[in-house]
């Protein structure tokens, strides 16, 4: 049935993944067999099937998070052996497919792991705080209506492809999680440089970069001591250079700060 | 509401049109409107469902005049609505391109490619308040693509011959919802919204007669509570996933709108569903949605299959003159940018035809060597890299080597509660926005015109039309241990207990699947009277079997996603019926409705106009009894209806 791949020959799989009742709850890693695992089925359709299995079972499906399964809205978060995303480059766990496996395998399957996210059952974990963090300043103060014309405020390509880069940030906390500090350092640098390079960003810019690491800091998120695993396993590739700018920012800020108190 | 009476059956419903030529309609409404003074906005409290581009950028703007506005969403961050997931690019009518654009030819393309089954004014409105969309976005900071000059660039999309579509590579409903999110974010900041994220609204309360609140299910703890509020904006999107595999997200679903039609909100025109053309297709049973390749890649793209039947050799061994490039030859003016409904309605001819590709027949090619040996590879991937790349990730293919492989998906509805040109439902003080709402897109949407409304909705057209209604009402509040509030947590409580007891031996996917196919079968891209009759009879007793045999697991009180699907999907069930009666009395052809008795001679579709140019705004009447029809026909004064012809 498969696409025009030669090799779709099904494989069996051995599965060890986190079940966790609720916050409050110790959780533990359970072992699952499955069967018959199509190479072009994604990760997520595999946890499909396994889920269908344990229902028809009598048993608990496992909660985990996702929506768009495209790779965009963030919402899909597993460590897989030991990865944040699993094993592929620049992928979210909804887009990493089977073919990425071989039979027999062995696959270890946990939440994201860090003070500031709980979990809230089995894979599913809390990253309120990253909204948090976006409410602290990762904005432009303007109110709708009123606003010059689109034109009126030529950007060079380069600059705007620039902030394009930064901005495509998709909020999934994978860099916390591959994070042995379990810093949110990337993902918020992200937003700061996305604004803190265009021209409408720059009036905020000191305010809003302070605003956003205290921010940070309160929620619990560790800081950065320029390790790079959340680069590298960030799926939409946010790069080292964010974190560059923001603590370029942030000196900038606290040298001339705007902040009152 | 109710105008005219005097069939029985049908009732006309009034639009509330405002008066005059169209050009001035939305200038007068907004003078006209009642104002709600500064100081008393802080008085009244809306409520907003969803989070995507309709309801963000309506709470944003909501709060910054002063009200107190509420937002939910199912997902874990407002940010991650399903409008964070568009590709190709929002229109707007700025012309920059000096290539002939205007509101007027927005206003008249959309009209045209909605198959002149939308209403005109609210078109125009949407066409003028385009180019206000753009600067409010730029002014966000919404990276959109630039040209070398640093103004804006734009591309073409399907449907209209000027480049009025603004983009931001191929994450344009990111972008865009990203702007949207950080200024829902500042008034988070500010404490003027209130956001639930993980909360889904269950129910519609009314009291007296007028939207007065929700009640919602926490999706991690299950608890069930009600919030009360003046005004109630239902923004939540499509309902696609009717069909089980749509492009949509696995969350998207029609529970708000389902369960507001159940309250006494009409439904227009449900069976208005788009099949977008070009998607991945589908590789196995265990497929669980299906990924859209954005139609910006037709500018560039080339779709063909081969001549022959049965042609199984590789794309690269069919040679030139034994390819049939099906669109440029039949709609030679618009070539692979004809609409979408004609643009997969020609495919699945192709593919009926025995002439489909790939091991399951049911594709055919977009081919991208042209333009890599006309542009480049690099300017090929500048354009398209992430999507060329998304494609690799799921087939395992590489699209610069070998064309891909796509084949039509659901993945729009143009149907949705039926509103006024106030976006008002037939339930007084209760709205739809974006998506949900039926409002703009006729029989067919065009490319990038989605984003488009549900910004206009959100931004622009909502801020004026709820204040006038709140004007008009006196701030006192409902409190939520009113018994409209106390019934219905009764009733959702009393819905969830009997899902979990029913304990049968099959579960939720496999009903959602099984009314999946047969909505793709009898209700899609092609639909007959026979099959629709023998649709409805199927649904109905998917229905009751659902009812008797479905298997959920534990209790309300926890995390609990099988109580998440049950509740969605016997919410389709019903809405799918729906959409086959709908289908069934429309006995014409009309934009993504393809009825197979109505078509001309080269099996284009064959509206009816003498009969048929009216939305069907469906009213419920209880469980067990046939919806009733109600109509609001519309009135052309602007356009001429023709045949639509893209040759
Ligand atoms: C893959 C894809 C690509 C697309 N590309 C384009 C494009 O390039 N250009 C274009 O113009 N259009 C495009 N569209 C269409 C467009 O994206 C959507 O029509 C539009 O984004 C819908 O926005 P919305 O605000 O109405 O709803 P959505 O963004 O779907 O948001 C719905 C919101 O409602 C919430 N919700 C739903 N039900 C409930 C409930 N019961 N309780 C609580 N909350 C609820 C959700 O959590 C979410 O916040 C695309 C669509 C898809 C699927
Ligand atoms: S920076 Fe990368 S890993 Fe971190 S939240 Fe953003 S997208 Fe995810
Ligand atoms: S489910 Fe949306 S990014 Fe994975």
């Amino acid at each position: 049935m498969a696409g025009n791949n030669p090799n779709s020959t099904p494989m069996n799989l051995t599965l060890k993944v986190w079940r966790q009742k609720n916050a409050n709850t110790p959780g533990q890693l359970v072992t699952y067999k499955v069967n018959e695992i199509s190479p072009d089925m994604s990760f997520l359709e595999m946890f499909d099937v396994l889920n269908e299995d344990l229902l028809r079972q009598g048993q608990e499906p496992i909660a985990f998070d996702h929506d768009c399964r495209e790779g965009i809205c963030g919402m899909c978060s597993m460590y897989i052996n030991g990865r944040a995303h699993g094993p592929e480059k620049g992928t979210t766990t909804c887009q990493l497919h089977m073919r990425k496996f071989k039979d027999g395998d062995t696959i270890v399957v946990e939440p994201w792991r860090a003070n500031a996210f709980t979990v809230h059952k089995d894979l599913s974990v809390d990253r309120s705080a990253l909204d948090r963090i976006q409410q602290a300043g990762g904005y432009v103060s303007v109110n709708t209506g009123g606003v010059p014309d689109a034109n009126e405020i030529p950007i060079p390509k380069s600059i705007a492809d620039k902030a394009f880069d930064a901005a495509t940030c998709i909020q999934c906390g994978a860099c916390v999680a591959a994070c042995k500090n379990a810093s949110a350092m990337l993902f918020l640098s992200a937003k700061v440089s996305q604004l803190a390079m265009l021209p409408q960003g720059k009036v905020e810019r000191k305010t809003r970069v302070e605003n956003m690491l205290a921010q940070h800091d309160a929620e619990g998120f560790g800081s950065c001591t320029n390790i790079g695993s959340c680069a590298a396993e960030c799926p939409v590739g946010i790069s080292l250079e964010n974190i560059a700018m923001l603590n370029r920012e942030y000196i900038m800020a606290k040298a001339t700060s705007d902040n009152i108190g | 509401m109710i105008l005219d009476a005097k069939i029985p059956e049908v009732v006309t419903l009034d639009a509330k049109i405002p008066a005059g030529p169209l050009a001035e309609k939305w200038e007068k409404h907004k003078f006209n409107v009642k104002l709600v003074n500064p100081a008393n906005k802080r008085k009244y409290d809306i409520i907003i469902v969803g989070s995507g581009l309709a309801g963000a950028s309506a709470a944003a703007t909501l709060a910054e005049l002063g009200y107190n506005v509420k937002v939910f969403c199912f997902q874990d961050s407002a940010r991650r609505a399903h409008s964070i997931a568009a590709q190709g690019g929002i229109n707007a009518a700025k012309n920059y391109q000096n290539d002939g654009d205007s509101v007027y030819r927005l206003f008249y393309d959309t009209i045209k490619g909605g198959d002149y089954r939308a209403r005109e004014a609210n078109v125009y409105r949407l066409a003028q308040v385009s180019v206000n969309i753009i600067d409010q976005c730029v002014a966000q900071g919404v990276p959109f693509a630039r040209e070398y000059g640093g103004l804006l660039a734009n591309r073409s999309f399907g449907g209209a011959q000027v480049s009025r579509t603004f983009y931001a590579r191929g994450q344009t409903g990111q972008q865009l919802l990203l702007g949207a999110y950080s200024a829902l974010n500042r008034q988070i900041a500010y404490g003027k919204v209130q956001m639930f994220p993980r909360t889904e609204m269950l129910d519609l309360v009314m009291v007296d007669g007028k939207a007065r609140g929700i009640v919602t299910r926490h999706l991690v703890t299950g608890h069930i509570e009600s919030h009360s509020a003046h005004a109630v904006v239902l923004a939540t999107g499509g309902y696609g996933n009717v069909f089980y595999l749509s492009t949509n997200a696995m969350g998207s679903n029609t529970t708000a709108i389902w369960r507001a039609y159940k309250k006494g909100a009409f439904f227009g025109n449900p069976c208005f569903t788009q099949i977008h053309p070009t998607c991945i297709p589908v590789s196995g049973e265990y497929q669980s949605k299906l990924t859209l390749m954005s139609e910006s890649l037709r500018n560039d793209g080339r779709v063909w299959v081969p001549k022959a039947k049965g042609d199984k050799r590789l794309a690269k061994d069919i040679p030139e003159d034994e390819r049939d490039y099906f669109l440029e030859r039949k709609y030679p003016a618009f070539g692979n940018l004809v609409p979408r409904d004609v643009a997969s309605r020609n495919a699945k001819l192709a593919c009926d035809e025995g002439r489909g590709v790939g091991s399951t027949g049911l594709a055919v090619y977009l081919d991208f060597s042209d333009a890599i040996k006309r542009d480049g590879l690099d300017k090929v991937s500048q354009k398209y890299g992430n999507l060329f790349e998304m494609y690799a990730k799921i087939t395992g293919e590489d699209p610069y080597q070998t064309p891909m492989r796509i084949y039509p998906a659901v993945h729009y509805t143009m149907g949705g509660l039926w509103v006024d040109y106030n976006l008002m439902t037939t339930i007084p003080g209760l709205y739809a926005a974006g998506e949900a709402n039926f409002s703009d897109h006729g029989a067919n949407r065009l490319g990038a015109s989605a984003l488009m409304q549900g910004l206009a909705d959100g931004y622009f057209v909502l801020p004026y039309t709820i204040g006038d209604y709140l004007a008009q009402m006196p701030a006192a509040k409902v409190p939520v241990d009113h018994p409209a509030f106390k019934e219905a947590e009764t009733t959702v409580r009393a819905t969830i207990q009997k899902l979990l007891s029913i304990n049968g031996t099959k579960t939720v996917d496999e009903f959602h699947k099984e009314l999946g196919l047969l909505m793709w079968d009898y209700c899609g891209m092609a639909r007959n009277a026979e099959g629709l009759q023998y649709a409805k009879g199927k649904i109905q007793a998917l229905r009751k079997e659902f009812w008797s045999n479905v298997k959920l697991y534990g209790v309300n009180e926890d995390m609990n996603q099988t109580i998440e699907k049950a509740g969605r999907v016997a919410d389709f069930i019903e809405l799918g019926e729906l959409m086959v009666t709908d289908a069934l009395h429309r006995n014409e052809s009309c934009g993504g409705h393809f009825r197979e008795e109505y078509q001309t001679p080269e099996n284009e579709a064959l509206r009816d106009d003498a009969n048929f140019a009216y939305v069907a705004a469906w009213e419920y009447t209880g469980p067990e009894s046939e919806a009733k029809l109600n109509k609001e026909p519309l009135a052309f004064e602007n356009v001429k209806l023709t045949q639509r012809s893209y040759k």
